[in-house]
């Protein structure tokens, strides 16, 4: 798109929740009053100082915030190429980037007088994140999860049992993060008058994707500041994984009007992205449609029914996809590409070896595709990469795939 | 004039209450479920809502989400629904029939497209229940400029400030929702209802039917009595969802009738 034809790509969305074509407000009736109150006080919110002052007190002091930007020598060796820097969401309280959204999501539903708040959960890094933060305000949790995930992720099922949540394993379709989204949107719309739906992602019916992005946002703007510290410039690449995409939003959106950086998002490739649509890439192997509150690209068939997908990593094993993303696809802001199960494990390997860093099987997509560039790319080239989550929850699912008994 | 209008002008003539049934389109197989249909007006149903099964139904409770991986597993697609609406039309050209479900499907097939083949096949209006008032140029406008009803779900929490813009665009009828929740959930009383309706018709002339939750003739007459008609899903998707045989299903549908009839 020429220069002069668009400001900005950080003014969206539009007044009706569009991000170009993408988003909007497609939920029942039932719904739709709650979604325009949850508007309203988030654009209160949004500014009024002592919002921001109380967010940033929980930020620096209960999350221990600012996550470090550290530069990773031993990777850089391994690569032979671009400087990789990680950006180390993973040593958040609770272990990845979600904790950031939860807190202000709570936070407003407590300037709300909502008492009871549900969620949904794919690896269990949100249902725990939710699960933590409404343990320290008192408040009631309900997390919907999958039941294959409950099995893959049981580890964060029991951390979020010990921290007082209740989790209802979801058996409908093939009882993945769609599905948990589905049931806890039948939730919400029975519980309509005391509950806040807390969203884990930046998808679902406006303000939904704009409100998580802006929470996620910290992690852009530190590492902004950080690189300008480290090495006195922008960055030349972000690279973050992408399930429905809140941390690679997160980090992408301060940068979007610098454009002088690539931004590269990675979805979860499965077996492949082909027919058999044994993959999560819903950029790349799927099509517009509208699903949970928003339109956006989706793994559907011909008829428009919601595929299930694959991915070995629970947190992107969505058919669906942010409808920013989708937008700045379209736009060609930033790039989408894909990395398989196959490539994930491998880079997850790699980064304990090289780096002393257990990864989540999520970041471990976004590595993959970092070390498949960065040997292609010239020793001042800057890399950041998004390192959104620890890795101790899938050390179950990772044994498995080796092949060895833990 | 559609269908639905000349049906209530019928109905108000006769001094008699509406019965809606709802059925999922294909469920448990195509021939099966066409059966069941053409039986409807026999039953007495006064209108049919088609349910256009959908993989994600995030409205519905689990007798509906069931029977629509019934009906998709045996192979039900848009154009199906469309196909049985037809052969209904090839007897029956008076019951209104209103397709009821979800956008995407009709998204997917293009908006332009689905309209013409629904207005071919005889179908008089469309509930889709992720299209709020808010994103009527989906759909909404062009369904009604097609000449199809557009009927909105009110609900609960559509309060009297929201209430005019719910109303706005919708034609045929109202459908007051009269939970917050999901299709198969509990029911709500008359007592309960009978000021909602009362709320919703002070702003409008349209007819209001209440749905959610009435499984029994009792029900059917009592919350009917407090409004226009009464629609039946759960309880009669649940009969297919048992196997029952076509007839005895269609007996349980004039109980529900008769019960709505009798308010």
């Amino acid at each position: 798109m020429p220069d002069d034809l668009i400001n900005s790509f950080m003014s969206g969305p539009d007044d009706k929740g569009r991000f170009g074509d993408f988003g909007g407000r497609f939920v029942s009736e039932t719904l739709m009053p709650l979604i325009l109150e949850l508007e309203e006080q988030y654009e209160h919110a949004k500014t009024d100082q002592s919002f921001w002052d109380e967010m940033k007190d929980l930020w620096t002091h209960y999350v221990g915030r600012p996550s470090p930007l550290y530069f990773a020598q031993r990777l850089t060796d391994y690569c032979g190429g671009a400087k990789i820097y990680l950006k180390r969401d993973e040593l958040n309280h609770t272990g990845a980037h979600k904790i950031n959204n939860v807190l202000g999501q709570i936070l407003l539903a407590r300037r709300m007088g909502k008492t009871r708040i549900i969620a949904e959960t794919g690896a269990g890094q949100h249902g725990v994140a939710t699960a933590t933060v409404c343990a320290k305000f008192g408040l009631e949790c309900i997390v919907y999860m999958g039941a294959h995930d409950v099995e893959r992720q049981s580890p964060n099922v029991f951390r979020m049992k010990l921290l007082g949540a209740k989790v209802v394993p979801v058996t409908s379709g093939r009882g993945t993060l769609k599905d948990a989204m589905n049931d806890a949107l039948r939730d919400w719309v029975t519980n309509v008058r005391d509950t806040f739906y807390c969203i884990g992602t930046v998808a679902g019916p406006h303000p939904y994707p704009a409100m998580v992005r802006d929470f996620q946002s910290i992690i852009g703007k530190e590492a902004k500041e950080q690189m300008q510290a480290a090495e006195g410039r922008l960055p030349d690449t972000l690279v973050a994984a992408i399930g429905g995409g809140s941390n690679a939003m997160g980090l992408f959106y301060p940068f979007l009007d610098d454009r002088s950086v690539n931004i590269i998002g990675v979805e979860a490739g499965g077996h492949g992205v082909d027919d058999r649509m044994e993959h999560c890439a819903s950029l790349t192997g799927g099509r517009p449609g509208v699903l949970h509150g928003n339109r956006t690209y989706l793994l559907q068939d011909r008829d428009g029914q919601i595929l299930e997908g694959h991915s070995i990593s629970a947190g992107l094993d969505y058919p669906g996809i942010g409808p920013e993303h989708a937008w700045l696809h379209e736009i060609g802001r930033a790039k989408y590409v894909w990395i398989t199960d196959r490539e994930a494990l491998d880079a997850f390997q790699v980064c304990c070896a090289q780096e002393g860093i257990i990864p989540a099987l999520e970041p471990s997509h976004a590595l993959a595709h970092v070390l498949k560039i960065a040997p292609e790319l010239p020793a001042d080239h800057l890399i950041c990469m998004n390192m959104c989550g620890r890795g101790d929850k899938d050390i179950f699912t990772v044994a498995k795939a080796l092949g060895t008994d833990i | 004039m559609t269908r639905i209008d000349a049906k209530f002008a019928a109905l108000r003539a006769e001094g008699r209450k509406a019965f809606v049934a709802y059925v999922m389109a294909g469920d448990p197989d195509y021939d099966t479920s066409l059966e069941l249909v053409r039986g409807l007006p026999g039953a007495g149903v006064d209108i049919i809502e088609l349910g256009m099964p959908f993989t994600d139904p995030m409205a519905d409770g689990p007798t509906i989400q069931l029977a629509g991986q019934r009906a998709l597993a045996a192979g039900q697609t848009l154009q199906r629904t469309l196909d049985m609406a037809r052969s209904l039309r090839e007897v029956d050209d008076t019951t209104p029939i209103v397709m009821m479900g979800y956008y995407n499907p009709i998204y997917s097939r293009g908006v332009d497209t689905f309209l013409k083949d629904a207005k071919a096949a005889g179908i008089d209006g469309l509930i889709v229940v992720d299209l709020p008032p808010e994103e009527d140029e989906e759909l909404c406008i062009p369904a009604q400029a097609a000449g199809l009803n557009f009927i909105r779900l009110a609900t609960p929490t559509t309060d009297d400030k929201r209430l005019p813009k719910v109303l706005q665009n919708t034609s045929g009828f109202v459908y007051y929702v009269s939970i917050t929740g999901i299709t198969g959930a509990a029911a709500a009383s008359a007592a309960d209802v009978a000021p909602e309706v009362a709320r919703i018709k002070a702003q409008t002339d349209l007819p209001v039917i209440v749905g959610f939750g009435i499984r029994t003739p009792d029900s059917a007459r009592e919350i009917a009595s407090v409004a226009d008609g009464a629609v039946v899903g759960t309880a009669i998707v649940k009969q297919v969802e048992e196997g029952r045989p076509v007839p005895e299903i269609l007996n349980f549908v004039r109980g529900l009738a008769d019960g709505a009839h009798g308010a």
